[in-house]
């Protein structure tokens, strides 16, 4: 070969500039691959409002309605389980619902439109099992101070009657309460309030 | 040409010309005796030192039995389930391939938490062989990967609430959490497109890492050189006369070779009793809850993972939420799994294996087992199973606090490692092996 030196300086730099270059391009091509995996138009579509009719449904009794894939709860609670979500403030992490979980209407003791019915999405926040209506008599399972409400069996989670997280219980918040609205006294919509979502 | 410089194959009877022309050709020879056949290890391999060659053996068994399942097993919401029975039911063979398959996951499992705990015993981590176990951490990493994505394809209600937990956990992660999670699944829940993904990543994805992570432990391995029970480093040892070897160094083959095929015996007579006496184990291998098929509306009344997650599980379960978040838990069963890539920098005895160690490592090792263990037994019950204390202590469930006990256990076993192994009263390292 030549008697040329090595120019290492500009070596480096050609090194370095391709890399920048194809390291961009990489990135551009990893983008279709990237957003292949977040949900499809068809997943993002399938989430209309669902009309419930509550006519049926006795005090005391949980009815389970899919909605958006998700369960969604509809108490009829009776006047004791309502006392019971009274004797519940000094038990539970949030009494006064501060934490946005529910719309601006259902911010109140008993979360909901009207006192006696409950709409919770049945979702724990914790990591997404779904809890289970545990009876204030099942004391022996649940601890003395029980007034009734949510058992998680994933992680021990405990809610109340309104969907109020228990104090010390993995779950950081209260359950969602979807948006929803009474067509008169026996229907309800759910997903839909009426209001710009 | 360096090809022509290598010598004839001899040895191998009639096969020679063959061996020959491929060796000059490949370097088939030379990948032999340096992954193996002059691979020199040292002399005194016990019981625990089967474990490797076994992980690697039900390696190969659920490639096979896996790519056996593929041709009848359908990925789809509507159908898997009714596939897995219709294999384990109408396919001649199937449910022997199918159990196979699920016991083998179990039997990995325990092969690898076996593997894993012998290099805690002799320090198998120590320098020079850092590599060597961060390499085998990703591989058991992999691993995990590989057994949740495989424990949804059946389908059912343990599989898709698993699931749900297992991906919800990436949604703990402040302010990026909620997509994360959406991205992962493909869908505002656990759906058809999770399913479909979740097989592409079992099937391909996985095992082509695992199987680059083991060859790339291997190599690492060969490279290094094999610990053994005393902790002593034959390379640093004078060579013999006669043989070139260290003093207490032997080739693997024929001698590792035989007791492997030893090992691989007598787990295939433990594998074989599982298989087709106890194939799900009463309900720790394959859980009874997953006979059901998914319910996306209804979690079972008692969900927990496969016994292999369930020492970590525990420990997202013992923490509780701090600042309306769930992710310290999160973080502290991440922590839990990657504080092990740690180890070769925490552990600063002057000597490497139990041998020699003195009681404080013997007494930290003995605790940290007993709570891992302990911890693994928690999380395969429900929160209240021992019942709660009562009054004086604001009705805690008892379970809960003991997992928490056996959780800072858990940790402090690494954290204070620095410390005690460093003062702890360790024996001298003799010069060969005993």
């Amino acid at each position: 070969m030549s008697e040329q030196k090595v120019d290492t300086g500009k070596r480096d730099f050609l090194v370095a500039a391709t890399s920048v270059v194809g390291g961009v391009a990489a990135a551009v091509t990893a983008t279709p691959f990237v957003t292949s995996m977040f949900p499809s138009e068809r997943a993002k579509a399938a989430g209309a409002p669902i009309e419930v009719d509550v006519s049926k449904l006795a005090p005391g009794e949980m009815q389970i309605q899919e909605w958006r894939g998700k369960p969604v709860w509809i108490l009829r609670r009776t006047p004791e389980m309502l006392e019971g979500i009274a004797k519940d403030a000094g038990l539970v992490a949030d009494p006064k619902s501060e934490v946005p979980q529910q719309p601006d209407y259902a911010k109140n003791e008993t979360r909901s439109i009207k006192p006696d019915l409950a709409v919770l999405v049945g979702v724990c926040t914790h990591l997404g099992c779904s809890p289970q209506l545990k009876a204030a008599d099942a004391k022996a399972d649940m601890g003395m101070d029980w007034n009734g409400g949510f058992y998680c069996p994933c992680h021990g989670s405990k809610y109340d009657l309104a969907g109020r997280v228990y104090k010390g219980a993995p779950a950081p918040i209260n359950l969602v309460v979807p948006p929803y609205k009474y067509v008169g006294d026996a229907k309800i919509i759910i997903g839909d309030d009426g209001k710009v979502a | 040409m360096a090809a022509v410089d290598k010598k004839p194959v001899t040895g191998a009877g009639r096969l020679n010309g063959v061996l020959t022309w491929i060796d000059t050709r490949f370097p088939l020879i030379s990948l032999w005796e340096s992954q193996w056949g002059k691979y020199i290890a040292p002399k005194n391999f016990n019981f625990w030192y089967y474990f490797g060659s076994l992980a690697m053996f039900v390696l190969v068994l659920q490639l096979l039995t896996g790519i056996f399942l593929t041709m009848n097993y359908k990925p789809d919401a509507a159908q898997a389930f009714a596939s897995v029975e219709y294999i384990m039911r109408d396919v001649p063979g199937g449910w022997i391939i199918r159990y196979m398959h699920s016991t083998g996951a179990s039997f990995f499992f325990i092969v690898v938490y076996l593997h894993m705990f012998r290099g805690l015993l002799y320090g198998s981590f120590r320098k020079p062989r850092e590599l060597l176990w961060i390499v085998g951490m990703l591989i058991y990493l992999a691993l995990m990967a590989e057994a949740f994505f495989g424990y949804l394809l059946p389908w059912g209600q343990m599989s898709y609430w698993g699931a749900q937990v297992i991906v919800n956990l990436f949604g703990a992660v402040p302010f990026i959490g909620e997509r994360l999670s959406e991205w992962i699944r493909g869908d505002y829940v656990i759906s058809d497109a999770t399913l479909n993904r979740f097989f592409a990543f079992h099937v391909i994805m996985v095992p082509m890492i695992l199987l680059g992570l083991v060859a790339a432990h291997l190599m690492a391995l060969h490279e290094v050189g094999s610990n053994n029970p005393d902790g002593v480093e034959i390379k640093k040892q004078p060579k013999d006369e006669q043989t070139g070897l260290p003093l207490d160094g032997i080739y693997s083959h024929p001698y590792y070779s035989i007791k492997d095929a030893l090992g691989v015996v007598g787990f295939l007579i433990v594998f074989a009793i599982v298989l087709f006496f106890l194939p799900e184990m009463g309900g720790y291998f394959l859980e009874s809850n997953n006979f059901i098929p998914a319910d996306s509306l209804k979690t079972p009344p008692h969900i927990a993972p496969v016994w292999y997650f369930t020492p970590f599980y525990s420990i997202l379960r013992a923490v509780p939420p701090l600042f309306n978040s769930q992710f310290p838990g999160v973080a502290a069963m991440g922590v839990a799994v990657v504080i092990f890539f740690f180890l070769p920098w925490l552990d600063r005895s002057p000597v490497k294996s139990i041998r020699y160690k003195g009681p404080l490592f013997k007494g930290a090792l003995a605790i940290f087992v007993f709570a891992f263990v302990l911890l693994g037994y928690l999380g395969t019950e429900p929160t209240n199973v021992w019942g709660q204390f009562g009054s004086w202590l604001q009705h805690a469930d008892r379970a809960t606090v003991f997992a928490r006990i056996f959780t800072v256990l858990y940790f402090s076993f690494f954290i204070l490692m620095p410390w005690y192994s460093k003062i702890d009263r360790c024996k001298p390292e003799p010069q060969r092996l005993t």
